[in-house]
């Protein structure tokens, strides 16, 4: 057979397939994928910079809007890292009610996701039933914050509304509803013979690629990876909350849909644990505002995977650097490595699969050389070598650390 | 010669058929909207779609063939047309009738696919370009189940004439159930050429936009999903004449609407499948419909075939 | 249809009893849906407990507010509509509680100067319940 050409295929910026701009075009021959090629940066909003001329507080709204359907986790981590550097302790009415809107997130968010990746294999009826019953929490969200999304329920030093009875009462009922309705998901998902035949074999990803390109989140999961920051770094009530982190061997997206779906159950688990559990107690700290110098990292498990703030203060009352590392940024890694060798078709459900959330991601990752005067890019190796050094500098010597499993 | 014309562009030809075709889709989209929990369109909702394609302006991208890209849609059109004519509607007669028009209407059907991909191909887009090289692979896939189909039902009734089959069946009244595996068959193969349901890769929306009809826009987009509505409704009434064959001794108003309403089952059967499965792969659906397909085919014609030679004699 | 450990169709039963239930859409504008209690809307404004601090002005992530004392000592609130983000920040820095959150959403104009609106709940003007 005489060699086929290649030719090149954009898929975005603008593509029914993709929900927000991302460029990969895709070498093709025939309805083989060659070679992808990635570009991100349609998103970029400036909101690092924007972050530096607004006092806290006002910060707290405009990282919330960094995403819709991850604006909690955004806001939490964001919160957590300035309580960190102002030392302020946080009532655990407070830690308890984040943790309850956190995984009402996750709920929503997963079930967004269902219908999503089904609308990506052509079907339909998936979509419009998650998507009306992801009503029911959308729902249950508006009652107890005053809003479907970008819930604005944290301030510095806790959170803005309380729970009362009846609220409670509701939100268990949703529970019962969602948690049959998930029941019946997973049957479909895990049976209907032509979803089973277009998740299966897509998308592979050993457990080695996923530790070497550094997926995080479902991802991960879902090719026996074990990481969750709720249980590895406990922050808000997760300390004291009894949940299974969810693994799958399968490797590919059929894994990762299940691995979404087991852990919707296990949410609901958590939401039922937090409201026979929640505490009594102030629901917030007056907080200064003026935050003293000092910085700090914070860490939250959005339900695309691990979130990651910086924030450092000065000691008046706007930071001096915010740093957002969103997961989508170290799943996006992994696409080019998934697509290889697969069918046109498989694009848009391997995409999908990582869950992508391009408004989080597209931060500013270039690094200024100032003494050669260039910008460069850096590589993860050099980065983590890098990163060694100036710790070695610093009196601190992290190369004999073992790497995590 | 009047009698001809009025036939042609009336009834049962360009206006009824077009008029027909815009309430088929209406159902189709109603059912499937009703299947999943929403309201669904209103009955005049495809009728305003096509005025409003009608109403706006024609794009031709620079790189394409211009003759072949404007003719591509008016020869499917024409196709669907003319195999309506060749179908019994309220009596044992059709219009037009001669030996051998159920392989016309069949041959007729698969016009609209081959102009699709003249379409696609001259548009020189290469969503088109690919959308429309799948569109012939999977003629492929279904055409051969469908073909076996038909044709088994056709073969027990010892004719190749639609009017023929209808007149066997009025003489033989319950012989259609022999032939529920073949509907089956034959149903599933009509969701590959319609484009729809499991096998609708050659326009798939979330990979390659529209497929076929990327570049296309006013008019001839207009023409192209008219094409479609009308190659719905001609196929299900080719499997309505050749499959429910029943209904057809009455008076011609009765059978008319016994007619109406079997092609409007056959259409509701088509939103249900479509509404319960995923898209296939072209690879997938190439191992699908030879695999379990044909040789279901196979078995209703070698059903057929013994039925003929033992019950009929 | 069974193939391997999967079925053909699973949802069929599902979507076939869906087919004889009512819609699940809401004809909005013609029925409506009634919006929860703690839900941030438009805001109102009560000028006889506000003592011009500005504390709102000061918190508003997005500058949406400003108050302006009137020649007879008593406050206005200047709303910019389309620039508030509807996150009652304002009505929890307030000291003296002169702000307050309603369940008002249509708020939708075609002219963008309208959005402009100066607030002042007067005795008629009761918050909606």
């Amino acid at each position: 057979m005489a060699e086929e050409k290649e030719f090149r295929i954009p898929i975005g910026p603008q593509h029914p397939a993709l929900k927000e701009p991302v460029s990969f075009t895709l070498a093709l021959r025939g309805e083989k994928i060659m070679g992808v090629d990635v570009r991100l940066g349609y998103n970029h909003r400036g909101i690092e910079k924007a972050c530096e001329e607004r006092t806290y507080i006002q910060d707290v709204y405009l990282v919330e809007r960094i995403c819709g359907i991850c604006s909690h986790a955004h806001s939490t981590c964001f919160v957590q890292a300035v309580e960190e550097i102002a030392g302020l302790e946080v009532p655990k009415r407070a830690l308890y009610i984040r943790t309850l809107i956190g995984e009402l997130e996750r709920v929503h968010s997963h079930l967004l996701w269902l219908g999503v990746a089904a609308h990506e294999i052509g079907f339909d009826t998936l979509l419009m039933f998650t998507w009306r019953d992801r009503e029911v929490v959308m729902d249950v969200l508006a009652l107890l914050t005053g809003n479907r999304v970008n819930y604005g329920i944290n301030t510095i030093g806790g959170v803005r509304r309380d729970i009362d009875k009846e609220e409670i009462k509701e939100i268990l009922k949703a529970m019962d509803i969602l948690e049959d309705r998930t029941k019946y998901y997973i049957e479909v998902a895990t049976q209907e013979t032509t979803v089973v035949q277009r998740l299966s074999g897509v998308g592979i990803l050993s457990c080695e690629d996923a530790l070497r390109l550094g997926a995080v989140g479902p991802t991960a999961r879902a090719s026996s990876v074990a990481r969750d920051i709720r249980r590895d770094d406990p922050y808000a009530a997760y300390g004291e909350m009894k949940f299974d982190v969810i693994t799958d061997d399968h490797n590919d997206v059929y894994g990762r849909a299940v691995v979404r779906l087991k852990e919707l159950l296990e949410s609901f688990k958590m939401i039922r644990q937090s409201m026979a559990n929640l505490p009594e107690g102030p629901i917030a700290v007056k907080a200064p505002r003026k935050i003293p110098a000092g910085e700090a990292v914070s860490r939250y498990e959005a339900p695309r995977g691990e979130d990651m703030h910086y924030v450092k203060a000065n000691g008046t009352d706007k930071p001096e650097r915010v740093k957002v590392r969103a997961p989508t940024l170290a799943n996006v890694q992994a696409v080019r490595h998934m697509l290889r060798d697969r069918y046109l078709a498989d694009m848009p459900i391997v995409v999908a699969a990582i869950d992508p959330c391009f408004s989080c991601t597209d931060r500013l990752i270039s690094v200024n050389d100032m003494d050669k005067n260039r910008t460069d890019t850096l590589e993860w190796q050099d980065l983590r070598d890098y990163s060694i050094e100036w710790y070695k500098k610093r009196g601190v010597d992290f190369s004999k650390m073992r790497k995590l499993k | 010669m009047i009698n001809a014309l009025v036939a042609i562009l009336i009834f049962p030809g360009f206006l009824f058929l077009s008029a027909f075709a815009l309430f088929a889709e209406y159902a189709d989209r109603k059912i499937y909207a009703r299947l999943q929990n929403r309201v669904g369109p209103p009955i005049f909702q495809p009728f305003a779609d096509i005025i409003k394609l009608i109403a706006k302006e024609e794009i031709i991208p620079e790189d394409a063939n211009p003759q072949m890209f404007k003719l591509a849609p008016l020869f499917a059109l024409t196709a669907a047309v003319t195999s309506i004519f060749y179908i019994p509607m309220w009596m044992t007669g059709a219009l037009f009738s001669f030996t051998g028009d159920a392989i016309v209407v069949l041959y007729l059907l698969t016009i609209p696919t081959l102009s699709f991909f003249i379409g696609g191909w001259y548009s020189s887009s290469l969503f088109a370009r690919i959308g429309s090289v799948r569109a012939v692979v999977a003629l492929f896939s279904y055409e051969v189940p469908l073909f076996m189909g038909v044709l088994s039902s056709c073969m027990l009734a010892d004719t190749w004439s639609l009017s023929g089959v209808a007149v066997f069946y009025e003489k033989h009244p319950w012989f259609w159930l022999f032939n529920l595996i073949g509907f089956g068959v034959a149903l599933t193969a009509l969701l590959g050429k319609l484009e729809k349901g499991p096998f609708d890769i050659p326009e798939a929306e979330t990979e390659i936009v529209a497929g076929g009809f990327t570049e296309y826009s006013g008019r001839f987009l207009a023409i192209l999903r008219m094409t479609i509505d009308m190659e719905m409704v001609v196929g299900a009434s080719l499997l309505a004449a050749v499959f429910l064959p029943f209904g057809l001794m009455f008076t011609p108003i009765i059978g008319f609407i016994i007619y109406i309403c079997k092609v409007l089952f056959v259409v509701a059967c088509i939103s249900l499948m479509r509404t319960v499965v995923a898209r296939l792969r072209i690879d997938q659906m190439i191992e699908f419909c030879w695999k379990y397909l044909v040789p279901l085919g196979m078995l209703q014609l070698l059903l057929n075939f013994i039925i003929k030679g033992v019950i009929l004699k | 249809m069974r193939f391997g450990k999967t079925k053909l169709g699973k949802m069929a039963m599902e979507v076939l009893k869906t087919f004889f239930q009512k819609p699940i859409t809401i004809l909005y504008p013609a029925e409506k849906i009634e919006m929860p209690e703690k839900f941030r809307g438009k805001l109102i404004f009560h000028p006889e407990k506000c003592i011009g601090c500005q504390l709102c002005v000061k918190d508003c992530p997005s500058n949406a507010i400003k108050i302006k004392k009137l020649p007879d000592g008593k406050f206005e609130a200047e709303i910019d509509l389309d620039k508030c983000i509807y996150c009652a920040q304002c009505v929890d820095s307030c000291p003296k509680k002169a702000l307050e959150a309603t369940k008002d959403v249509e708020l939708a104009q075609l002219d963008s100067n309208k959005l402009k609106v100066i607030l002042n709940a007067g005795p008629e003007e009761k918050p909606q319940k």
